[in-house]
């Protein structure tokens, strides 16, 4: 069984719909901890030494937040920077997070279809998260394809729900290990092999 | 006296107060000093303006006294006072007990008295004068020092040790002398009882004072607030402090221990300030009245006719006071400074000894002529106090014990005076500055005018000048021309403007930041051209009210960036609200702390939007995705 580590991330939660409830559901898992950096770090002092004991009593890492400006909050940036460090996370001697897994897992505005080369936003989600992906890469991590929920302007209650649904299935899946090497490999996000409740396929 | 000369004895002794105290404030001899050399100039000695009414005025003007420490025990918490019960007891009991046999000795040995007379003598002298020494330091803010401490203990156990002296006087008087005292403590309607019934009452009254503050003043009081008459509240406070002042005499205690006794009762109800700022000016009326009442009952002809003895007699009693208050000062572990002065704080004999000498002479026990004589002595004694404590301060000090500066005279030390920051006060609120500047290694220079903390802090290895803060000297030694920063934060707030002015004047090149009481104290600062002010309540307040909302249920993140927010808001608010006052001095009043409290609540009013980040707001976004649909 693997231990997953969420790094949540939403400098505004209280006007968030969904995230509250992703995170309310993945807080009743056994085996997953939620860090809600924001709460725990107001004035964003994160600390070093807490955060890489983090790390390395987890298999898995997640970082969920909203898909500000193609990108992630101010405090995941502050994290990656202090945490990562050199000769602890990269370099030479850096090889504290070596074969765990990293993953996004994003809420956007914009429906998958604006996320398209020849789409509004010109450039596709993983695409726009190569930052990420070369980060997890250069710390000998292996990046997972992304979980993302798109539309969320437009999410009834309902849909939310079923988001949740399907979040908590992929963390049960992640923990369990369930997805194998083959079944990842190769696809845009890690919804596409998830079973899709009905009500969102549309 | 008829309305006209009442209205003429006002004029005079105000225009007397008007006159002197600011020459006295510009000279830096205190306002006590000030009031005492009114009082002589207007006494029968000098202009001779108020008749033979001086004796009168003062026996009125005493009740000052008794106002002085109601406010004293309003400010006074319980738990202070139970602290401080060792130094009480030990400190005080020892002085009074030690200068009494002292005394006693000299009078009956060296100028052959009677025992009696010498020992209604010792007792009387041991005593201090409340209304001098606790004036005197709260203006040069030494109250909360070691030597303000311990003054404060000897003077509350000498208001405790007249009851029984008052009670031993009568026994002491010749057989045939009837007991007839001056009055307010001879004939009692108390006397009429035997002596275990009399003590039953005492107690009785005092129990009743303290039961009667906890649960009847606080109901009395609400009740009187409830009918928004500000006149009335006024009226019910004084009633309440002459209540009081009425039954102690009574019943033969002390009105000043009583009124003290019910300030502490109440230092902790919620009407404490306010009966605190409705009280100050009528005791700061009638303690200046009883300054200058002292002034002008000296009594001239008599110092003129035998001037060498007079000055010998007090010379005499300063020094036996002095050496006893030396030696105990040493002994309860004061620095050399806070000993000395404490010694010359209290080297006078006190407004009781008034008291105690007419009723000893009344008793039979001093001849009217050795009590004529030693009034004079004990009123010279008092007004000389002022001018010891400044001698003390400018002359002695200077060369004793706790040195501006360590090793001044080595060759070797070079004083480290290149520091880029001067610390100005290391109370609490300078110190915590300080360790956090050392603990990134920032070199600092410190100014602080308690010698013992002084001595601790050079134990330690501090860089610490001795002294007077706002003293344009004391900064050059402690190398301001060099400094690049000075902060401010010495806890008297007149003294950090003068601090302001000094730096101004003679170092403009230092930045200063300057620690700031509250909204008041800001707005002064600023006036004064300071633009870096801290108010020392407001950071920490804020956070009290982010953690209550994280109890609450509110996320850290958006609390911190309200705090923040709300904070800058009030620093600019305080710099408008600043900018429309008048520059002329506030005298703060109840009223105009309400006043400002409802404009600055009306101002945060108008900024609803408080903390509102937009960026983080997808509610236009959700509308926008709803319509295009």
């Amino acid at each position: 069984m693997s231990r997953i580590l969420i790094l949540f991330a939403h400098p505004a939660l209280e006007k968030s719909r969904i995230h509250k409830e992703l995170i309310s559901r993945a807080k009743n898992l056994e085996s997953v901890y939620v860090h809600d950096l924001y709460e725990v770090y107001p004035e964003l002092d994160i600390d070093l030494s807490r955060e890489q004991e983090l790390l390395l009593s987890h298999d898995i890492i997640l970082l969920q937040h909203p898909f500000y400006w193609y990108s992630a909050p101010a405090i995941i940036k502050q994290w990656l920077d202090l945490v990562l460090e050199h000769g602890w996370a990269y370099g030479s001697t850096g090889k504290a997070l070596h074969s765990k897994q990293m993953m996004n897992v994003i809420s956007c505005g914009g429906s998958r279809e604006v996320y398209q080369r020849e789409g509004k936003n010109r450039f596709t989600v993983p695409e726009l998260l190569a930052p990420f992906n070369q980060t997890a890469h250069l710390c000998g991590m292996e990046y997972l394809p992304p979980f993302v929920i798109h539309g969320t302007h437009r999410l009834n209650d309902t849909d939310i729900t079923l988001s949740a649904l399907q979040y908590e299935s992929l963390l049960v899946a992640l923990r369990d290990e369930r997805i194998s090497e083959d079944e990842r490999k190769g696809i845009e996000y890690i919804n596409d092999i998830l079973p899709i409740p009905s009500a969102i396929q549309s | 006296m008829d309305q006209h000369s009442f209205l003429f004895q006002a004029m005079i002794y105000l225009g007397a107060a008007v006159l002197m105290i600011p020459i006295a404030k510009k000279l830096g001899l205190g306002s006590v000093l000030g009031y005492l050399l009114a009082g002589i100039l207007i006494g029968p000695a000098v202009l001779n303006l108020i008749g033979d009414q001086g004796q009168d005025i003062m026996h009125f003007a005493e009740f000052g006294v008794v106002m002085m420490l109601f406010v004293i025990g309003l400010e006074l918490e319980p738990q202070l006072l139970w602290k401080l019960r060792h130094t009480i007891l030990g400190l005080g009991g020892l002085q009074v007990f030690l200068t009494t046999l002292l005394v006693f000795f000299i009078a009956w040995l060296g100028f052959s008295l009677s025992w009696q007379a010498s020992l209604a003598m010792g007792m009387t002298l041991s005593l201090s004068s409340t209304a001098i020494v606790l004036q005197s330091m709260q203006e040069k803010g030494q109250m909360s020092t070691a030597a303000g401490q311990s003054s404060f203990a000897t003077l509350l156990f000498q208001d405790i040790a007249v009851i029984p002296m008052l009670a031993i006087l009568p026994i002491l008087a010749p057989m045939g002398a009837g007991a007839t005292g001056d009055g307010t403590h001879g004939n009692n309607w108390i006397n009429q009882f035997p002596g275990w019934a009399q003590t039953l009452i005492t107690l009785g009254s005092v129990a009743s004072i303290v039961v009667a503050g906890k649960y009847l003043i606080r109901p009395i009081f609400r009740f009187v607030a409830s009918i928004r008459s500000r006149e009335l509240f006024t009226s019910c406070a004084l009633l309440l402090v002459v209540g009081i002042a009425v039954l102690m005499t009574q019943v033969g205690l002390s009105p000043a221990l009583g009124t003290f006794l019910a300030g502490v009762v109440l230092a902790n109800s919620e009407f404490r300030h306010e009966l605190e700022s409705d009280i100050e000016p009528f005791k700061g009326l009638l303690l200046g009245l009883f300054f200058m009442a002292v002034g002008a009952s000296i009594n001239m002809g008599l110092i003129a006719k035998q001037p060498l003895s007079i000055a010998g007699l007090v010379a005499l009693l300063i020094l036996v006071k002095g050496i006893v208050l030396f030696i105990l000062g040493r002994f309860f572990k004061l620095g050399t400074d806070q000993s000395l002065i404490f010694t010359f704080a209290l080297s006078q004999t006190g407004e009781f000894a008034f008291v105690l000498f007419s009723f000893a002479s009344g008793a039979g026990i001093l001849s009217n002529n050795d009590t004529q004589f030693m009034v004079a002595v004990v009123a010279i004694s008092m007004a000389m106090t002022p001018l010891l404590m400044l001698l003390n301060e400018k002359l002695i000090l200077p060369v004793t014990g706790t040195r501006i500066f360590v090793n001044e005279k080595e060759a070797d030390h070079v004083p480290e005076t290149d520091h880029p920051v001067i610390i100005a006060g290391f109370g609490h609120f300078g110190n915590t500055v300080g360790r956090y500047l050392r603990v990134h290694g920032i070199g600092m220079t410190i100014l602080d005018h308690d010698s013992d903390r002084v001595d601790l802090l050079r134990k330690l290895g501090f860089n610490v000048y001795y002294g007077d803060a706002s003293r344009h000297d004391l900064l050059h030694a402690a190398g301001a021309e060099r400094a690049r920063l000075m902060i401010i934060a010495i806890d008297n707030p007149e003294k950090r403007l003068e601090m302001i002015e000094t730096v101004k004047k003679h170092f403009p090149h230092l930045r200063m930041m300057v620690r700031s009481r509250n909204r008041f104290d800001a707005y002064e600062q600023m006036n004064a051209g300071m633009m870096h002010v801290y108010r020392e309540t407001l950071d920490t307040a804020l956070r009290v009210g982010v953690d209550t909302l994280h109890w609450l249920g509110h996320r850290r993140y958006s609390a911190m960036r309200t705090a923040r927010a709300f904070r800058k808001m009030d620093e600019e608010n305080l710099k408008k609200l600043s900018s429309i006052r008048e520059k002329e001095q506030y005298i703060l009043t109840a009223r105009e702390l309400i006043e400002e409290l409802e404009n600055v609540l009306r101002t945060d009013r108008n900024s609803a939007s408080l903390g509102q980040d937009h960026g983080w707001d997808e509610d236009s976004l959700i509308r926008e995705a709803g319509k295009a649909q």
